[in-house]
C-alpha cells in the first residue's frame, strides 16, 4: 500500500512518536489553549519569556499527528528565540502554507519545516498544522501585553 | 445469506466505477449520504430536458406533467411508509429543515414554560438544536434519555424521564454513531401514555429498516432522501393529519396561500401550507424514482444484506485487537454503522489513510459532540454500509486500518 508520502514522511512520523517539549510549565507567564472546532483537536502552549526571549515553551496536545508534529517543530524552532524573531518565523510558515501563488522558501534553519509543506495539499489538514502556531502567535501577544503593564 | 444481486446492483451506480489515483472507489460513508443510481441521475436529466416548469400554476403542457410528476412522489412515499393520506407528506429540503418546521410551527404553540421535551442522549444535533433554541426561548427543559455500556437506549430511564411534564419525545430511529435501533413503539407508548407527541429522525433509519409510521404509531416522522439514492436538497416531513392542521405554517409567501390581501391572508391546505415558494421539483421527482429501486429491492431484502454485511465487518475489524468499536455488539440489534477508533490514533489520521487507498469513511464528530463526550472520545473514525458494498470492501477497510496500526499506531500515552 502507498501511503501519501508527503504526509507522513518520516520527519513528522519522528516528531509525531517523540513530540519534544511535551509537557507543562508551572508557572508560565503566558498559557493558551488552542482548539480547532472542526475535528476538536485541542492544545495548550505554556510560554516563559524573560527580556525579550522565549526561555521556555512546554505544549500538551490531543490532536491528529500534523497538528502534533506541528507543534513538536515549533516548539523546538523556537525554543530561546526572541519574540521578535519568533514572530518573524510563525509569520514565515503560516505564509508556506497558505500561499496559494509562491512557493515560499524557508531558510536552512528551519529546513524541517518543509516536511509539512507536503500538508498543503491537503485542504481541510493545514488547519491542523496551523493550529500550534496560531496559539503562539496569541500566547506572544499576550506576553507582550502583560508586560507592558 | 442476503438476496440482494449486489454486482448487479453495483453496475446500477455510474460513480461506483470511479478510479482514485489508479485505485477503486471503496465508499463507505453512506450515512453522510448514499449514493445515486442511474434512474435517479436519469431522472434530473429527464425532467430538465423533457417537461422543466413551475408546478401548481400553468396550464401548459408542461406544466402539467411536472405537476403530476411530482405530486406523484407523495404518494410513493406515503406507500413507502405506510401513512394514511398522502396529504400528510411533506417536502422540506431535508431532514434538519423538517425538525426545525416542528420545532417552530408546533413547539411555538404548545410548548409552555416548565414543559419537558426529552431527546436522547445520542441525537444528532439537527435533532438537538431546534429543540434547545425552543427550550430557550420557552423557559422549558431538556431531558435526555441515557445509553446503556453497549450503546443502547436505556429504556429503565426512559420510562421514568417521560412524565406527565413530556410535551414532546424526539428521537432517533437509528443512531449515525453507533448504529443503535432504537425501540421507537416503545417509546411511542410511553410517550402517548403521558399525552406527549413523539417525532422520529429517520435520517439513517428510513433508509435501512422498513419502516410504518402505522406500526409504529409515531406523529412525526422525518429523513432525508440523499441518504437513501436520492438527490441532495429533499427531505420529508411526516404528520399526523390533526397535528399538522392545527400548525401554522413554518414559512410563508408564495404557493402556501389560499387568498390573499393588501393586510391579510388565508392559509392553502395541508400539505401545501407547509410547501412555500418554487418547490425542488426535480429533486423531489428524481426521489420517486430513488424509493421505487429500493421497493424493488425489498426493503427486507435491503436489512438482511446489511445486516450480514455487519456482522461480517463487526468479526473482521475485531481481529485488529487495538481497535474499540462503539454501539451493540450484536448486528440484527443495528444498522450499517460501525464506528470505531483504533490505538490511540486521531481519526483524521485513520480517515486519511483510508483515504490514500481510496476508501472513503468518515472521521470526527459526526455532528453528535454530546455523544462524543459520553463516550468520552474526541471523534470516532465510521464506516458505513449500503446495497452496494461487500466484504472484500471491508477486507480492504481492514487492510487499511492495520497500515495505520503499524504506521502512526502504539503512540507513547501522553
Ligand atoms: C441521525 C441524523 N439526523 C439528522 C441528520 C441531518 O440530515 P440532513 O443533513 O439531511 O438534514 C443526519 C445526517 O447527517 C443524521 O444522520
Amino acid at each position: 500500500m502507498s501511503l501519501a508520502d508527503d504526509l507522513y514522511r518520516e520527519t513528522i512520523l519522528d516528531h509525531y512518536h517523540n513530540p519534544r517539549n511535551h509537557g507543562v510549565i508551572e508557572h508560565p507567564t503566558a498559557q493558551v489553549e488552542g482548539v480547532n472546532p472542526l475535528c476538536g483537536d485541542e492544545l495548550t502552549l505554556y510560554l516563559t519569556v524573560k527580556d525579550g526571549k522565549i526561555e521556555d515553551v512546554k505544549l500538551t496536545a490531543k490532536g491528529c499527528s500534523i497538528n502534533t508534529a506541528s507543534g513538536s517543530m515549533m516548539s523546538e524552532l523556537l525554543l530561546g528565540k526572541s519574540v521578535e524573531e519568533a514572530n518573524q518565523i510563525v509569520d514565515l510558515f503560516k505564509r508556506m502554507m497558505l500561499d496559494k501563488k509562491e512557493e515560499v522558501e524557508l531558510p536552512d534553519e528551519l529546513e524541517d519545516l518543509e516536511a509539512l509543506r507536503g500538508v498543503k495539499k491537503y485542504p481541510v489538514r493545514i488547519k491542523c498544522a496551523l493550529l500550534p502556531w496560531n496559539t503562539m502567535l496569541e500566547g506572544l501577544d499576550n506576553t507582550l501585553n502583560s508586560s507592558s503593564k | 445469506m442476503s438476496k440482494l444481486n449486489v454486482e448487479q446492483i453495483r453496475k446500477d451506480f455510474p460513480i461506483l466505477q470511479r478510479q482514485i489515483e489508479g485505485k477503486q472507489l471503496v465508499y463507505l460513508d453512506n450515512a453522510a449520504t448514499s449514493q445515486k443510481p442511474r434512474a435517479v441521475i436519469d431522472s434530473l436529466t429527464g425532467y430538465y430536458e423533457g417537461y422543466n416548469a413551475n408546478i401548481h400554476r400553468g396550464i401548459h403542457t408542461l406544466a402539467e406533467e411536472a405537476t403530476d410528476a411530482y405530486e406523484a412522489v407523495r404518494e410513493t412515499v406515503r406507500e413507502f411508509i405506510d401513512a394514511d393520506h398522502t396529504h400528510e407528506i411533506i417536502f422540506t429540503r431535508g431532514t434538519t429543515e423538517a425538525i426545525n418546521l416542528v420545532a417552530y410551527s408546533w413547539g411555538n404553540a404548545n410548548i409552555l414554560p416548565g414543559d419537558e421535551i426529552v431527546l436522547t442522549a445520542m441525537e444528532h444535533h439537527s435533532n438537538l438544536i431546534p429543540w434547545q433554541r425552543l427550550a430557550t426561548e420557552r423557559n422549558a427543559k431538556l431531558v435526555f434519555i441515557p445509553i446503556t455500556e453497549d450503546g443502547q437506549l436505556d429504556m429503565k430511564e426512559a420510562q421514568k424521564l417521560i412524565s406527565d411534564k413530556t410535551k414532546i419525545v424526539a428521537a432517533t430511529q437509528m443512531s449515525n454513531v453507533l448504529g443503535t435501533i432504537n425501540p421507537i413503539k416503545e417509546l411511542a407508548k410511553l410517550a402517548h401514555e403521558k399525552g406527549a407527541v413523539i417525532l422520529v429522525d429517520g435520517a439513517q433509519g428510513v433508509p435501512h429498516v422498513k419502516t410504518s409510521v402505522r406500526d409504529l404509531d409515531v406523529d412525526f416522522l422525518v429523513f432525508s432522501m440523499h441518504k437513501m439514492l436520492g438527490p441532495t436538497g429533499v427531505g420529508v416531513l411526516y404528520g399526523k393529519t390533526e397535528l399538522l392542521e392545527a400548525m401554522q405554517p413554518f414559512q410563508s409567501g408564495g404557493h402556501m396561500i389560499s387568498s390573499v390581501w393588501r393586510d391579510k391572508a388565508t392559509w392553502s391546505e395541508l400539505p401545501w401550507k407547509f410547501e412555500a415558494g418554487t418547490s425542488n421539483i426535480a429533486d423531489v421527482i428524481a426521489s420517486g424514482k430513488a424509493i421505487e429501486y429500493l421497493t424493488a429491492l425489498g426493503m427486507d431484502n435491503v436489512r438482511a444484506h446489511e445486516i450480514e454485511i455487519t456482522e461480517y465487518a463487526l468479526n473482521k475489524l475485531n481481529e485488529l485487537g487495538d481497535i474499540s468499536i462503539f454501539g451493540p455488539k450484536d448486528a440484527t440489534l443495528r444498522g450499517g454503522v460501525v464506528s470505531f477508533n483504533v490505538d490511540a490514533i486521531h481519526a483524521h489520521d485513520i480517515g486519511q489513510i483510508c483515504a490514500d487507498a481510496a476508501i472513503a469513511i468518515r472521521a470526527g464528530h459526526h455532528c453528535c459532540q454530546p455523544l462524543m463526550r459520553d463516550l468520552n472520545v474526541m471523534g470516532t473514525a465510521r464506516a458505513s454500509f449500503y446495497i452496494y458494498n461487500t466484504k472484500e470492501e471491508v477486507d480492504l477497510l481492514f487492510e487499511a486500518l492495520k497500515e495505520a496500526d503499524k504506521v502512526l499506531g502504539h503512540v507513547a500515552c501522553r
